[in-house]
């Protein structure tokens, strides 16, 4: 192989039908929900499908960069949408502008309509924003509590709970047992729930923190690569879940991982360098993508 | 799409909103209180240490002339009107020397010995719990033992003799070494902290070049480490200079430097005297109490003296080229600095 | 000689220093203890008691002449006690809730430019040398309280048994509190800020908003911190004499509680202040050995403070909070 000339582009093989092997039971007993199994073929669609955002033209920028241009996208109640595309192309500030995330960092400017069943997000008050529109981050960051502190912490502070920390009352201790149950984790913590959460592994750390998104009762899930720190098991029950959370919550997930966006997704968004190059049904875009640079991105020619 | 035909920014028309921080326009009232009280509680610390530093800046410059630098303290009937601060200054500055040339060598060899060495393990654990004890306790005290120590009649040499055979004990050199004490942990945190943020790999390649480790110390980790050496003696000297209690107990309350026996500088060492400190003490209405004008005077002079060290420390810390200054080293930095006497 | 044996020596030489340290360390608490013995053995345990006034005592054993009725060791050291628990304790406190309070300020709400200013000015007041605190307490805050707060009645209603001026509990607790502030602030700051980030904008994203978030996250990370902040700045106030010697008041006087407002304006005189206003008296036996003893009782305090503090400051690390 002469060594001037450049190594042969990589193609990534997409199969119609990828088979994911079964993950192997856990260690320490809790089995995986059967559904990660499945081809994505058999995979049934949700009953019902609304519009629950509506991104209208917004633009985004950090200071004087405008990194979002002119993106308009709805996200929708029963269906999972993965927004894919390189590093620095604004995926993660769209994400995070949807529960006005944005606004914690100085000099941030927007434009363009961003909006909750109709209702512009930036005239309701931000905190009972975010807590219809919550998020999970791609570290883990369960608080330094117990596991119960941890799930129950939104709950204390919803209008009407009483404010004051009566943690074992019997509605935000099954409102806890809910969530656990709704972010898988519950078999695998219920023995103490007390125990600090720190304690727990990195993929269990991660289901955690989406219990605790959960027990807000949120309308919206944003994820911002949730599963890149854990490992392929871990991974694997994640989008388990999220795949059956969709029903309940309008699911965003932001991913640089390709195959997982397969795994997962109902419609796709592909941004590039901050524009909305392609949306549509993840069938559409990974099999027929309409744009050049869409394909060139799937295939992996840069990335 | 082509690439060079992204738009630049949103066409014109276009409504755009700068954030800023979250309003508390929402929070419940008690959240509210609360952040007008982080507020007050802020400005008002500003302005107690701004009152503080333009109060004595204006008393002390109204008060200090430049010919006091120069002269001795004066006895006189109006002692506002007359002699100068040379005295306390000289005696602050002798204090401050012997102190720090005790404390240093010492300091810095027991932050190597505790950062390097540390054998047997009880003895270093005890070590650590006794240089924490000396941080923590009241110069009084020291000074009390000092007091005992140097008041022994073999020690006699160190300061004077009364007729009686009774040892006075009171002298530049007892001050001086107690103030060693008051300064060691100060030099020992600093030192060793520096030490500990060292990383392995240049011990690792002095042993591996066949170096001992006490070769490896003096000629590899100590001269990394000069800023934080520095550093640590500033804040030494910085606590040296401000205490009272130990000068008071430990050389007396006289304003003029009194040598004592005939030679030049062993007598003056042995002498007894005063530093800014205790004339400010002396001169207020806690001491002799007849001329606050000189105490706001001598005040202000130890005053820029802290700053200057201060300002002082702040540069080494800054100028500590390749050392990584964590939130630990601030830490350190202040919970010592902070205990003045 | 071979490189090891110059070690061993080197190693040696420095243990020897280290021993002797610890050796002088050790002698100091003994000595200390075995000089004030003598009047703890005359005086029992009640000589932490009340009993008389502390003033007339001390006065008695520089004269040399023995109260009527009791020994020349005769002491009750409660009202110095009283002074410096309620001078101390008040002081700590108040301190607790403005430092953190500010420590919140300068990490959460505090322009970047104010913060960069404050970070200096709070080193330089932890600096200050306490006897320019004493002086302008003396000379300025002293006048002005005796001035403006106290009113020629309320002096007059106590005026049998102590003379009450600007020099008393009030002044040295309020000097008190700004000298420890700087040290406990700087320190809370420095715990607040290595809180991280993904927990505050994990609980920002929960839509907690920031106060709750420094109330629920922050500060029970920073708690470890402030607390041993907090003992470091009991030490400094315990062994503060000469601020103390200067404002407090001069006269050994249990400041009574039962006294109403008065309570806050009487005299108190800490302990370690006594030693240093009775430091004269040093060369008188059975004065010596009560101010020893005195200074016994401060020593034990201090080092059982300062060994708290250093445990307090080896649990910092628990959650990776580096302070």
């Amino acid at each position: 192989m002469d060594p001037m000339m450049p190594p042969p582009v990589r193609r990534i093989a997409l199969d119609r039908d990828p088979f994911i092997a079964p993950p192997k039971p856990i260690a320490n007993g809790a089995a995986p929900t059967a559904v990660a199994a499945r081809p994505r073929a058999v995979r049934a669609p949700a009953p019902i499908v609304r519009e629950r955002m509506a991104v209208e033209s917004v633009w985004l920028a950090y200071g004087e960069n405008w990194v979002v241009r002119d993106v308009s996208l709805p996200v929708r109640q029963g269906e999972v949408l993965a927004m894919i595309g390189a590093s620095g192309s604004g995926k993660t500030t769209l994400l995070r502008s949807l529960n006005r995330l944005t606004e914690v960092t100085a000099g941030a400017a927007r434009a363009g309509r961003i909006s909750l069943d109709g209702n512009d997000i930036h005239e309701l008050e931000v905190n009972t924003l975010r807590r219809r529109v919550t998020m999970v981050f791609q570290q883990p960051n369960p608080f330094p509590m117990s596991i119960f502190d941890n799930v129950a912490y939104a709950l204390a502070e919803r209008p009407g709970r009483g404010g004051r920390r009566r943690r074992r009352s019997a509605k935000i201790e099954s409102a806890v047992n809910d969530a656990l149950q709704r972010a898988g984790l519950y078999d695998e913590v219920a023995s103490d729930l007390d125990r600090s959460a720190l304690r727990l592994s990195g993929g269990q750390q991660q289901r955690l923190c989406i219990a605790r998104a959960l027990a807000a009762e949120p309308e919206v899930l944003l994820l911002d690569e949730p599963c890149s720190a854990l490992d392929p098991i871990s991974t694997a029950i994640i989008e388990d879940l999220i795949v059956q959370l969709r029903e309940s919550v309008a699911v965003v997930i932001v991913t640089h991982n390709l195959q997982q966006a397969f795994r997962v997704a109902d419609h796709v968004a592909f941004m590039h360098l901050g524009e909305l190059i392609e949306y549509g049904s993840s069938e559409q875009v990974f099999d027929r993508p309409k744009r050049d640079r869409t394909r060139e991105y799937i295939s992996g020619a840069f990335g | 799409m082509a690439t060079g035909q992204l738009a630049p920014s949103p066409p014109p028309g276009l409504s755009i909103a700068r954030t800023g921080r979250e309003g508390t326009g929402s929070w419940p009232l008690v959240d509210r209180i609360a952040f007008w009280l982080c507020w007050i509680t802020g400005i008002g610390l500003c302005v107690t240490a701004v009152a503080i530093v333009l109060f004595m800046m204006v008393k002390g410059i109204s008060y200090l002339h430049l010919d006091m630098l120069v002269r001795s303290p004066a006895p006189s009937a109006i002692q506002s009107q007359s002699g100068g601060i040379l005295d306390p200054i000289v005696g602050t500055l002798i204090v401050a020397a012997i102190g720090t040339a005790i404390a240093a060598p010492i300091g810095v060899a027991l932050a190597a010995w505790l950062s390097e060495y540390r054998r047997p393990a009880w003895l270093a654990h005890a070590v650590e719990s006794a240089i924490e004890i000396i941080a923590g306790a009241p110069s009084v005290v020291l000074a009390l033992f000092g007091l005992l120590i140097f008041s022994q009649g073999f020690l006699g040499f160190l300061s004077q003799t009364a007729a009686n055979g009774a040892v006075y004990g009171r002298s530049f050199i007892a001050a001086g070494v107690v103030m060693a004490v008051l300064a060691l942990p100060l030099i020992v945190g600093s030192v060793r902290e520096a030490l500990e943020q060292l990383p392995d790999r240049l011990r690792e390649a002095s042993y591996a070049l066949g170096r001992t480790r006490a070769t490896t110390i003096r000629r590899v980790l100590l001269p990394s480490i000069r800023p934080s050496i520095a550093t640590g003696t500033v804040l030494g000297m910085g606590r040296i200079i401000g205490d009272t209690a130990i000068i008071r107990i430990l050389l007396g309350v006289s304003l003029t430097n009194q040598g004592v026996g005939h030679l030049p500088i062993l007598g003056a060492l042995r002498g007894t005297g005063s530093t800014l400190t205790s004339y400010v003490y002396e001169n207020s209405p806690a001491g002799e109490g007849n001329a606050p004008q000189k105490a706001y005077a001598a005040a202000f002079l130890l005053l820029v003296l802290v700053l200057a060290l201060n300002g002082l420390v702040t540069w080494l810390t800054n100028a500590g080229a390749g050392e990584r200054r964590g939130p630990r080293t601030a830490f350190r930095l202040l919970r010592f600095s902070g205990a003045q006497e | 000689m071979t490189a090891g044996r110059i070690d061993r020596r080197v190693e040696l030489t420095l243990g020897a220093l280290a021993v002797a340290v610890l050796a002088m360390i050790a002698a100091m608490t003994a000595t200390v203890i075995a000089k004030g013995w003598p009047s703890f053995s005359h005086n029992g345990l009640s000589w932490f008691g009340p009993g008389g006034d502390v003033d007339t005592q001390l006065r008695a054993m520089q004269e040399a002449k023995a109260l009527p009725g009791h020994s020349l060791y005769y002491f009750r050291a409660w009202p110095l006690i009283w002074g410096t628990l309620v001078t101390t304790l008040a002081a700590v406190l108040i301190a607790l809730v403005i430092s953190t309070l500010a420590a919140i300020f300068l990490t959460e709400f505090a322009p970047p430019a104010m913060r960069r200013t404050l970070d200096p000015v709070i080193r330089l007041l932890a600096g200050v040398p306490s006897v320019i605190y004493g002086l302008i307490g003396i000379l300025a805050i002293a006048p002005w309280i005796n001035q403006h707060l106290l009113s020629n009645s309320r002096k007059a209603s106590v005026s049998i048994v102590v003379q009450l001026n600007g020099a008393n509990l009030t002044t040295a607790t309020l000097i008190l509190i700004v000298m420890i502030l700087p040290i406990m602030v700087a320190i809370s700051a420095n715990a607040l800020a290595a809180v991280p980030p993904a927990w505050r904008e994990g609980s920002v994203a929960l839509g907690v908003n920031r106060w709750r978030t420094i109330w629920r996250v922050s500060l029970r990370t920073a708690r470890p911190a402030i607390i041993a902040a907090t003992i470091l700045a009991t030490a400094r106030a315990l062994g503060e004499a000469v601020m103390l010697g200067m404002v407090s008041g001069g006269r050994g006087f249990a400041a009574n509680p039962l006294d109403g407002i008065t309570f806050l304006f009487e005299p108190v005189r800490p302990l370690a202040a006594t030693i240093f206003q009775n430091s004269d008296g040093l060369t008188i036996p059975v004065l010596a050995h009560t101010i020893y003893a005195i200074g016994a009782v401060l020593l034990v305090s201090a080092a059982m403070l300062s060994l708290a503090g250093w445990a307090a400051k080896r649990q910092l690390g628990r959650y990776g909070i580096r302070a």
